[in-house]
């Protein structure tokens, strides 16, 4: 023998620590323990040893062995770890700096209200329903009560094409032609553009209105309020005073306009409610008997409660829009905070 | 209607603070619209009377005063006013006084003469908008008294914004009515005192056409001053009611149609030949109106007019020739009553629009106008003297309106309002409004009063009973709903969903005009025509859009202009189309995507949006409908020839249109950059079928790459369709993953990389079967588009 197993060990340990990196370490476990390797050279002088004194020695350089190993494996973790730690610091990345690829729209906000008002009366069953905006005079005005001449038509700034056709003025119209189609029971929600010639700074030519109705056996008055309470309470998320002033509608009788506590000032008095602390928000009222008699409903049978709203003025007044003409020029800087 | 809160106060008091009854008017229906001052907040001014008056020796415009105002010392004031005379009484404000807009008065010198005060006109005391001179008070204005006092100025003017079925409430008597009704307290009608018949003298009256003028009273007034003047009172009432005072005839005729809401005309009896007749207008009649517009008359037009001549626009507008003036002596007093159904629309018809229309196309009282001409006559012998003649009255007492008798059954106003009343509410509240009720078995006939034109059916009645119990009285309540399934269609989309994904897809949704400038939209769909309005707000919004891209241009434009140069918008919403006379109305989706693809940012190479960008937006949306489309390649006027395809759906109908902005429109619009649009319609998108399961294959699937060299011509649909011609079930799918032009492949080809998959569902495919496969399909190609394997 050339060398002891304790010089082996010796010389082994020192060259695993001197070992650089991974490389220079498996050279050294090639010398040690590879098919020439100093180890195994050992192993095979044991087969020269007396019998009696092979297996003391076996248990020797079994034991040197596992002591090398361990300090090979040792190193080699260290040197992997060490290698790691460097690939993390390497990759590491600004996690501040913004995503890539193409950043989302957003709806118009009078679409973020108009699906607000349907999924709240959609809640209970209220179905939407579509009607075209060139309209004729029947459905416009004649089949709501309003005849020719009559002074609410004043009230409607008309559009016409000619005598008979016209820009619908209100979501008015897709009740009669609901109703013309379908019998009760009937919950109807109808939103839509709606056309008044009219431009200023509080009227647009164009904007948007929701109808609603609900026609049934015994619908009263007081649901109306209910149903309207609610959903105004709904749709600012908050309980608001809400009152119901006697108006006038053609197509309903009676007929309310409704006033909520000013959002704005909480009912205070402020240059949006006009120093009054109330917001008018709807208008609305029992089906006037002479629209069933249209329609060909059962006036004996059934009764219904019909509303009309302003979707801007909703929007408005829930995002703190305060020119209604924003609406319409699509200004990007005004689209991109709704979303 | 806007009145005098102390003169409403004179026919009926209730014990409100002014606040209180302004609530109680809008809550029963009648809206207060604006509630202000009589007067401006003003003090320290009292009644003043010029005892003498001296040419300042410094100033030739101004005046030295000595004013006495009652008890104390006379003050020395200078004046400028050019109407001050000696022994004048007029308004005076006191040193130490605040008036309008917190101007105080100090003692001052006026180029050397001292001033203690300064007379006043009714625009210093915010009763005037303007005032020529001093305010000229009666001669019998109390020296010394409080101007606030004397002119009754601590006083409320309250503007209500009436409905047109309240007719009945456009007088201060109607109103009065009302807030009497509403407080349960009496409210007799006004009191009239017959003025003695001095002369005989009649204008004989004939009506024409009774259905439209079933009533006219006249009577001949002589002798009346010239000179007089309208009383202060009446001037001020007049005022608060927002009418200028024209006159003592005139302000007579105004002030009875405020008071009682019976309009009133005073002609010149001079100025009338012969009797009078309510007619129809002849063919060419003309008619000059007092507000200095002539008129040709349309046929069929009511007026008044004498043996010779219309004179007047009936319930309209008087004539300017025989109008009173302040030479009339004699004049001739009209009271009548025009059906509404005749007076609707009319005074429109002319551009027209007065009080006294206002009033008779709502419905004036039938039963008013003999008391509001005694009014009027009582009125006017007050004032100016002058001597009444017979009232001549022309009565068709068939055509007067009928009230006729309404019924209410008992429950039926329960029932409707949703609230429990007795009996004896419902009597009380109806007899309080003027309704006279009879009882019946199970309910009553009720009789509405000659004004209320608006009571005609029960609903009527009941809309009273609510509004008079308040319909903050009624207690709301949920409403039983029947509960009901509904169908739940898988195969409709909503168009939301789409809305959405182009929300995600980075477009921001715009709502514009659906009508639009006629010039631009010629110019992007010269193709369509747009259906006109017949009375637009103006030019540039003028025709119905044939197609959603004219508003989309429109706000890329002035996007753009305000720096935005990165758009990417979306609308939904009708296009309007005449075709053979109808007219159809589509719903539309549609899109705009202009400039960079990505906003500016450090991780993206800036690139500028492209066809296959928005392309791939539009088969997005498509592929929610799971809709098999094919985008030809076609030409609109507003795209770019070379860059536009037309989505055709399998069955051959096209459903929408992609592409670039023609570069002469993006010029002529001035935009920043190149546009690209996409519209579709809604309807065909929204159908979608419904998923059908396909079992994937176990066996391995295997892709086998070609490199093409084709013509420049031969589209990728065509060369895709070539390949799918080849039915062998095993060719699951066919991808390009590259397409290259330039050196190395020769001018007018391109070179296409396919990549061919294949796979079977029951076994693992062999290398012969394969090859076979694409020795066939490499064989089509060559045969039909003559493409070659690259080498």
């Amino acid at each position: 023998m050339t060398t002891t197993l304790d010089e082996l060990l010796v010389s082994a340990s020192r060259e695993i620590a001197d070992a650089d990196d991974l490389k220079q370490l498996d050279q050294v476990r090639v010398r040690y323990f590879g098919k020439k390797g100093l180890f195994t050279r050992h192993m095979k002088e044991l087969g020269r040893l007396p019998p009696e004194q092979r297996p003391l020695a076996g248990q020797a350089i079994n034991q040197a062995k596992s002591r090398f190993q361990a300090e090979l494996e040792a190193r080699k973790n260290a040197f992997e770890k060490a290698l790691l730690d460097e690939r993390l610091a390497k990759e590491t990345i600004d996690a501040t700096l913004a995503g890539r690829g193409q950043n989302t729209g957003g709806l118009h906000p009078v679409t973020l209200t108009l699906r607000r008002i349907s999924n709240i009366f959609g809640s209970v069953g209220f179905d939407v329903v579509e009607g075209p905006e060139i309209e004729d005079d029947y459905h416009n005005f004649e089949a709501l009560n309003i005849p020719a001449h009559h002074p609410a038509r004043a009230m409607h700034d008309t559009f016409y094409f000619d005598e008979h056709t016209l820009l619908r003025t209100h979501t008015s119209p897709v009740q009669i032609r609901v109703m013309e189609q379908e019998p009760p029971p009937l919950k109807i929600i109808a939103p839509g553009r709606v056309y008044r010639c009219d431009s200023d700074l509080t009227h647009t030519p164009m904007f948007h209105q929701v109808e609603g109705f609900m026609v049934d056996e015994a619908v009263s008055f007081a649901d109306l309020k209910g149903m309207l309470y609610e959903f105004l309470t709904a749709f600012f998320e908050k309980g608001i005073q809400v009152r119901f002033r006697p108006s006038y509608f053609p197509f309903t009788e009676p007929s309310a306009e409704v006033d909520i506590e000013c959002v704005m000032c909480g009912g205070g008095g402020c240059r949006v409610c006009g120093h009054t602390g109330w917001l008018e928000v709807l208008g609305c009222g029992m089906i006037h008997p002479e629209v069933f008699r249209f329609v060909d409903i059962d006036r004996e049978r059934f009764s219904g409660f019909a509303f009309g709203m302003g979707v801007e003025r909703l929007a408005m007044l829930r995002y703190g829009i305060n020119d209604l003409r924003l609406f319409f020029e699509n200004d990007l800087r005004f689209l991109e905070q709704f979303a | 209607m806007q009145f005098s809160e102390a003169w409403l106060r004179a026919f009926v008091n209730p014990t409100l603070e002014t606040h209180e009854l302004v609530e109680q008017l809008t809550m029963a229906g009648l809206e207060v619209d604006s509630v202000t001052p009589a007067a401006a907040d003003f003090h320290g001014v009292v009644v003043g009377e010029i005892i003498d008056l001296k040419p300042h020796p410094d100033a030739d415009r101004l005046k030295v005063c000595t004013v006495s105002i009652g008890d104390q010392s006379p003050l020395q004031i200078v004046c400028g006013a050019a109407n001050v005379y000696q022994g004048m009484r007029a308004p005076t404000a006191l040193v130490g006084a605040r008036l309008a807009g917190d101007f105080r008065i100090k003692k001052s010198k006026l180029r050397g003469a001292a001033s203690h005060g300064m007379l006043c006109s009714e625009k210093e005391l915010g009763l005037a908008e303007d005032a020529e001179g001093l305010m000229d008070l009666p001669a019998d204005a109390p020296v010394g008294a409080d101007i606030r006092e004397y002119l009754e100025l601590d006083d409320s003017i309250i503007t209500l914004d009436l409905t047109p079925n309240r007719a009945d409430c456009l007088s201060v008597e109607g109103v009065a009515r009302e807030v009497a009704a509403l407080n349960d307290m009496a409210c007799e009608p006004l009191p009239v005192t017959e003025i003695e018949v001095v002369h005989s003298d009649e204008l004989p009256v004939a009506i024409d056409a009774p259905e439209a003028c079933p009533c006219y009273l006249g009577r001949l007034i002589r002798k009346v001053d010239p000179s007089a003047k309208t009383p202060l009172w009446m001037h001020e009432r007049l005022r608060r009611s927002g009418l200028r005072s024209l006159g003592p005839l005139v302000d007579v005729t105004n002030y009875v149609l405020l008071e009682l809401g019976q309009p009133l005309h005073a002609f010149d009896a001079a100025k009338l030949e012969g009797g009078i007749t309510v007619r129809s207008s002849r063919p060419g009649e003309q008619l000059a109106l007092l507000n200095d517009q002539t008129i040709i008359l349309e046929q069929g037009t009511l007026v008044i007019a004498d043996n010779h001549k219309p004179l007047a626009l009936a319930g309209i507008m008087g004539g300017k020739e025989s109008a009173v003036s302040q030479e009339t002596t004699d004049l001739f007093l009209e009271c009548a009553f025009f059906a509404p159904s005749m007076m609707m629309g009319k005074a429109r018809r002319y551009g027209l629009h007065t009080d006294s229309s206002h009033r008779f196309e709502r419905g004036v009282d039938p039963e008013l106008q003999h008391r509001a001409l005694t009014r009027a006559t009582e009125l006017i012998c007050a004032i100016a003297g002058g001597e009444a003649g017979p009232v001549t009255e022309a009565v068709h007492q068939g055509a007067l309106p009928e009230r006729p008798a309404v019924t209410l059954p008992a429950d039926r106003a329960c029932k409707l309002l949703g609230v429990e009343l007795t009996a004896q509410k419902i009597e009380s509240i109806l007899s309080r409004l003027g309704m006279k009720l009879e009882p019946l078995p199970d309910g009553w006939r009720v009789t509405p009063p000659s004004f209320r034109f608006d009571i005609a059916i029960e609903a009527d009645l009941i809309e009273e009973i609510g509004r008079v119990y308040g319909y903050n009285n009624i207690t709301q309540r949920r409403p039983l709903i029947h509960a009901e399934l509904r169908g739940n269609s898988e195969t409709r989309l909503d168009i939301n969903r789409m809305k959405d994904l182009l929300v995600d897809r980075g477009y921001r949704e715009a709502i514009t005009y659906s009508f639009v400038d006629e010039a631009l939209q010629a110019k992007i769909a010269p193709d369509q025509s747009a259906i006109a309005l017949a009375n637009p707000l103006s030019s540039d919004l003028s025709v119905m859009r044939t197609t959603l891209w004219t508003g989309l241009l429109q706000t890329a434009q002035k996007n753009n202009n305000r720096q935005q140069l990165r758009v990417r918008i979306f609308e939904t919403g009708l296009r309007f189309i005449r075709e053979n006379g109808t007219i159809t109305q589509e719903k539309q989706l549609a899109g705009l995507a202009m400039g960079p693809v990505y906003e500016e940012q450090w991780a993206e190479t800036e690139r500028s949006v492209d066809f296959y960008d928005i392309k791939a937006d539009v088969e997005a949306i498509l592929s929610l409908s799971r809709r098999n489309a094919s985008f030809v390649a076609a030409s609109r006027p507003a795209l770019h020839p070379g860059q536009c395809a037309e989505i055709v759906t399998p069955e051959g109908e096209g459903i929408g249109w992609l592409g670039m902005l023609h570069p002469g429109l993006e010029k002529e619009l001035e935009l920043a950059s190149n546009v690209f649009l996409f519209e579709l319609a809604q309807e065909p998108i929204l159908e979608k079928s419904l998923p059908s399961f396909e079992s994937p294959s176990k066996f391995p699937s295997v892709r086998r790459d070609l490199a093409l060299i084709v013509d420049q011509t031969v589209t990728a649909d065509r060369l895709l369709e070539t390949i799918r011609a080849n039915r062998n079930l095993a060719l699951k799918e066919v991808k390009i993953f590259d397409l290259y032009c330039g050196p190395g492949v020769e001018l007018n080809k391109k070179s296409i990389a396919l990549g061919l998959i294949l796979q079977d569902s029951s076994r693992t495919l062999i290398d012969s079967e394969i090859d076979a496969v694409v020795a066939e399909i490499l064989d089509r190609l060559a045969m039909e588009l003559d493409v070659k394997l690259r080498t």
